[in-house]
């Protein structure tokens, strides 16, 4: 079958952090990753499946794995070598399309009792993430035992697969598992009616965050701070109250708000800041704009950064990180999963649209280099479209 | 003698013609047989004896007794003055007012006052640092006063310091300066640079605060002054003149002291930049191709630096003193006189240079919002009788126009250009929705009272003050401008004058009128 396959290849793995430190996007020409005919992947356990992934989404942590400056936290938790892809639609043998579900978590892998997070529904915190029936992996497209979404085939559990409607597009498909990370972070701290919440970065997460914030919070005011022009224009689409350019943002707040200031300090800010960045840059600029006592999620998936606390500490702001998904309590005080969610969210917002490109898995350099570049170059989400690749369809 | 005003026709002869540019210039052919020049009439002569007719002004006042019959012992007097908004470029030591404020504090001294308190009338300006007011009052009224806290900046944002003195009949709020107010008699020494200045605009104006001065500086006063420079025709006059009568009946005794200076606006050095090009030397062609080659290769930072130092040689042409409708009169006559250029009929595009300073960014740098207030608000209105170009014409500028603001003069600038100009440019929208907002900031109100911030509000006057200009034209073209801050102010960019043309053409035709108001120096088009 054909896949890209992302091997431990040290040498490889430090050519693409130059590359991509010269030209974002070209990592994946010179790093570990390469299109591949492997064996298909055995099935894990009796009740596994095989599918056939349709569209598979390239997300800012593959990116940041292809680009070499993923976090060296992940090594335990990764296994080589690996085909990535997680933001995954496909068919399954007898013709269902799918969305996978990509966290392994303990009942993928089989043990039982399952770890205290399972037992809770909070997949997203399994503590289980290298255990079990399973190599190490936190989510399918990280484990080599489970293959992903960039390939021909690969194989799930099924508790990790949801139906996809017949009236969903695959389009919309792909985009549900990302929404669904936007949900968590959106609800990991529900704002009340009047908060200023400020998304930072409008990238497809911030874009998504700022989609389920519009669903599950209406009156709040948002703001959004986005790079590039296309991104404000779909902020202004999916509802923002206010779009401006990053730097804008802490003049923004600090009017909104009715802050002073001192130095460059808010003396007041925003009530939560959702950072869909993740850099250095973004999380000072988050503490710096917070109200004291305020919240920061962050859901865009930060490196090693080198931060000043004295803020936060002085401030008892409250730095939390949003990361997948699992059960939310919404705001009428009932559970849901956050997939189900992100079904509904995906189709009523019709979060399908923001699929701007996708690439066949021959073309991935050049996938790559669209995504790592997607804001730049007016895209929001890039896949690599696999339903015509003739492996599947043999 | 000097020479009046003239309007020039542009024919195969007429040689290129001097556009400013910010901290630059550069010469531009205007379309031969369609285009005309307006060009300010030469400097008036300045008063022989500046300090004589000072004391003359003082001693025989105009519809009052002399001063000195004003002034006794255990009175309270209050000196008011023009803020650094006034005259531009700043004049050659000494200033204008310093030498009116040592006449009038050598008579109250003769007279036995000592309560004396002179105040700079900013309105809702930024503050004056040390320097400025030293150049204003000048050092020896500064050492005598400062340091005891009696030379004092007006403050609209502190209620302890404002009194309300009342209303006109059409609900106007006047609330003024509580020292000028409480004063037996305040003295108003001011500049009066161009018509509009002066009369009662000066306390009305500028000793009031928000509250007083949102009755009149509005887009609905604004776009119904028609124009500034017009008091028969400026709702912003007939605005100001109904709070003057509530001061006359409620308020403190005034006496107004009214100044005019010439259009010298430039020392030698840049003599050419107020010269009919024509008449250029070659010593006026070297200096301008030299300090025009040498600004294109300086760093902004120092070209602003180098204009901003620049002292004009301009002089007084006359002072009047004593009440103040009386004396506005004459001072209007005045300005009128040398400033006032007659021109037959409107054009279908107005081109105009915008130059490195205006009102508002003395030391400081020209923000887009300025220079929209500057062309539109500012030389649009420069006119009597009918506007320079005709309703649904073109405006066409020449600036960089960079997305720059000075972060202590303009820091609500910043705020009004990023979130509100980003919304709409609508005057009226601007005022309904986001005025108020910015009046009332904290923060705002902090910088303008302890550092040396502009008022919140100021950013919505600016763009008020161009509002009738906004409302007029067709369309606006700014040459050279930085794309994306043309933009933003709702206007069209363009990268060259004929590239200006062109875009005007879709508005007015190809075979358009061209006038170019050739300032500064400042002028007034009697248009008929």
């Amino acid at each position: 079958m054909k896949a890209l396959l992302f091997e431990r290849k040290p040498a490889r793995y430090v050519a693409s952090a130059l590359a991509a430190a010269v030209r974002p996007g070209r990592g994946g020409a010179y790093g570990p990753l390469s299109l591949s005919d492997i064996d298909p992947h055995d099935l894990p356990g009796p009740d596994w499946v095989r599918i056939r992934p349709r569209l598979a989404g390239i997300c800012g942590s593959d990116l940041a794995t292809m680009e070499g400056h993923s976090s060296r936290y992940f090594e335990g938790i990764v296994s080589f070598p690996f085909v990535p892809g997680h933001e995954v639609v496909a068919d399954m043998e007898d013709g269902t399309r799918v969305i996978v579900e990509p966290v392994l978590g303990c009942v993928a892998r089989n043990i039982n009792p399952v770890c205290p997070s399972c037992a809770k529904g909070d997949l997203g915190g399994c503590e289980r993430l290298a255990f079990g029936d399973l190599d190490a992996g936190l989510q399918t497209g990280f484990c080599c035992d489970t293959g992903g979404g960039w390939s021909t085939f690969m194989v799930a559990h099924p508790s990790q697969l949801h139906a996809v409607p017949d009236t969903m597009s695959d389009e919309a498909a792909v985009m549900v598992e990302p929404t669904a990370c936007a949900i968590h972070g959106a609800l990991a701290h529900l704002p009340a009616a009047g908060d200023i919440v400020v998304v930072l970065g409008a990238g497809t997460l911030g874009l998504l965050t700022l989609a389920a914030l519009k669903a599950y919070a209406p009156d709040i005011t948002t703001i959004v701070g986005a790079r590039y022009l296309e991104q404000r224009s779909w902020a202004a689409k999916l509802g923002a109250t206010h779009v401006c350019a990053p730097d804008e943002v802490g003049r923004l707040v600090r009017r909104l708000s009715g802050s002073l200031a001192y130095g460059n300090q808010l003396t007041g800010g925003a009530d939560i800041v959702i950072d869909c960045v993740g850099s250095e840059d973004s999380i000072t600029e988050a503490l710096r704009i917070v109200k004291p006592k305020g919240r920061i999620t962050l859901v865009g998936m930060p490196n090693n950064v080198s931060l000043n606390l004295t803020n936060l500490w002085h401030r008892e702001t409250h730095l939390v990180g949003a990361y997948a998904y699992g059960i939310e309590t919404l705001p009428n005080g009932t559970s849901r999963r956050t997939f189900d969610l992100a079904m509904e969210l995906v189709q009523s917002a019709d979060l399908g649209r923001l699929v701007s490109a996708s690439y066949p898995l021959r073309e991935y350099k050049d996938a790559l280099e669209h995504a790592a570049n997607s804001g730049r170059r007016g895209a929001v989400k890039v896949a690599f479209d696999l339903r015509n690749e003739k492996e599947r369809n043999r | 003698m000097p020479r009046p005003g003239y309007v020039l026709d542009v024919d195969k002869s007429t040689p290129p013609t001097l556009f400013w540019r910010g901290e630059g210039y550069s010469l531009e052919k205007l379309p031969v047989g369609r285009s005309r020049i307006i060009y300010p009439s030469e400097p008036e002569e300045a008063l022989k004896d500046i300090d004589g007719a000072i004391v003359n002004a003082l001693l025989h006042p105009i519809d009052q007794d002399p001063l000195p019959a004003q002034l006794f012992a255990g009175m309270k007097l209050t000196i008011a003055f023009d803020d650094i908004s006034l005259p531009l470029p700043k004049m050659q030591r000494p200033d204008i007012r310093q030498r009116v404020i040592e006449a009038v504090l050598d008579l109250a001294a003769e007279a036995g006052v000592d309560d004396v308190v002179l105040i700079a009338a900013l309105a809702l300006h930024r503050r004056m640092t040390e320097d400025e007011l030293r150049h204003a009052v000048g050092d020896r009224v500064y050492d005598a006063f400062a340091p005891r806290g009696l030379l004092q900046q007006h403050d609209a944002e502190d209620p302890t310091k404002l009194a309300f003195i009342g209303e006109t009949p059409t609900g106007e709020e006047v609330e003024i300066n509580k020292r000028a107010a409480e004063s037996d008699l305040l003295v108003y020494v001011n500049i009066n640079l161009v018509a509009m200045d002066g009369g009662w605009k000066s306390t009305a104006t500028g000793l009031s605060s928000y509250r007083s001065l949102r009755h009149h500086h509005n887009p609905t006063t604004m776009q119904a002054s028609h124009s500034f420079m017009d008091q028969h025709a400026s709702e912003l006059h007939k605005s100001n003149w109904r709070m003057g009568k509530v001061m006359k009946e409620s308020g403190p005794k005034v006496f107004q002291i009214e100044t005019t200076l010439n259009t010298n606006t430039f020392p030698q050095a840049f003599d050419f930049l107020s010269k009919r090009e024509w008449e250029w030397t070659g010593r006026d062609r070297a200096a301008f191709l030299a300090s025009s080659k040498a600004l294109s290769k300086t760093p902004n930072r120092i070209a602003r630096s180098i204009f901003h130092s620049i002292e004009a040689p301009h002089q007084m042409t006359s002072i009047q003193a004593g009440d103040v409708e009386a004396v506005h009169k004459i001072t209007t006559e005045n300005v009128y006189r040398q400033q006032m250029v007659q021109v037959e009929g409107q054009t279908d595009i107005l081109t105009m240079g915008i130059p490195y300073i205006c009102p508002y960014n003395v030391n400081s740098i020209m923000n887009p919002i300025l220079v929209m207030c500057m062309g539109l608000g500012y030389f649009f209105n420069m006119y009597r009788g009918k506007p320079l170009v005709r309703k649904g014409g073109v405006v066409i500028m020449t600036h960089p126009t960079p997305w720059e603001f000075n972060p202590i003069h303009h820091p609500s600038y910043i705020d009004f250009f990023e979130q509100c100009l980003a919304d709409t440019t609508d005057p009226h929208e601007l005022h309904k929705k986001y005025e108020k907002q910015f009046a009332e900031d904290e923060w705002y109100k902090h910088l303008y009272r302890t550092s040396y911030a502009y008022h919140g509000v100021h950013p919505f006057y600016m763009w008020y003050w161009g509002s009738h200009g906004l409302q007029h034209v067709g369309k606006v073209i700014i040459v050279g401008g930085e794309a994306r801050s043309v933009r933003r102010l709702g206007f069209t960019p363009a990268s060259t004058m004929n590239d200006a043309f062109e875009i005007a053409s879709d508005v007015v035709g190809r075979d358009a009128t061209v006038t170019h108001f050739h300032a500064p120096p400042l002028m007034l088009a009697d248009v008929h």
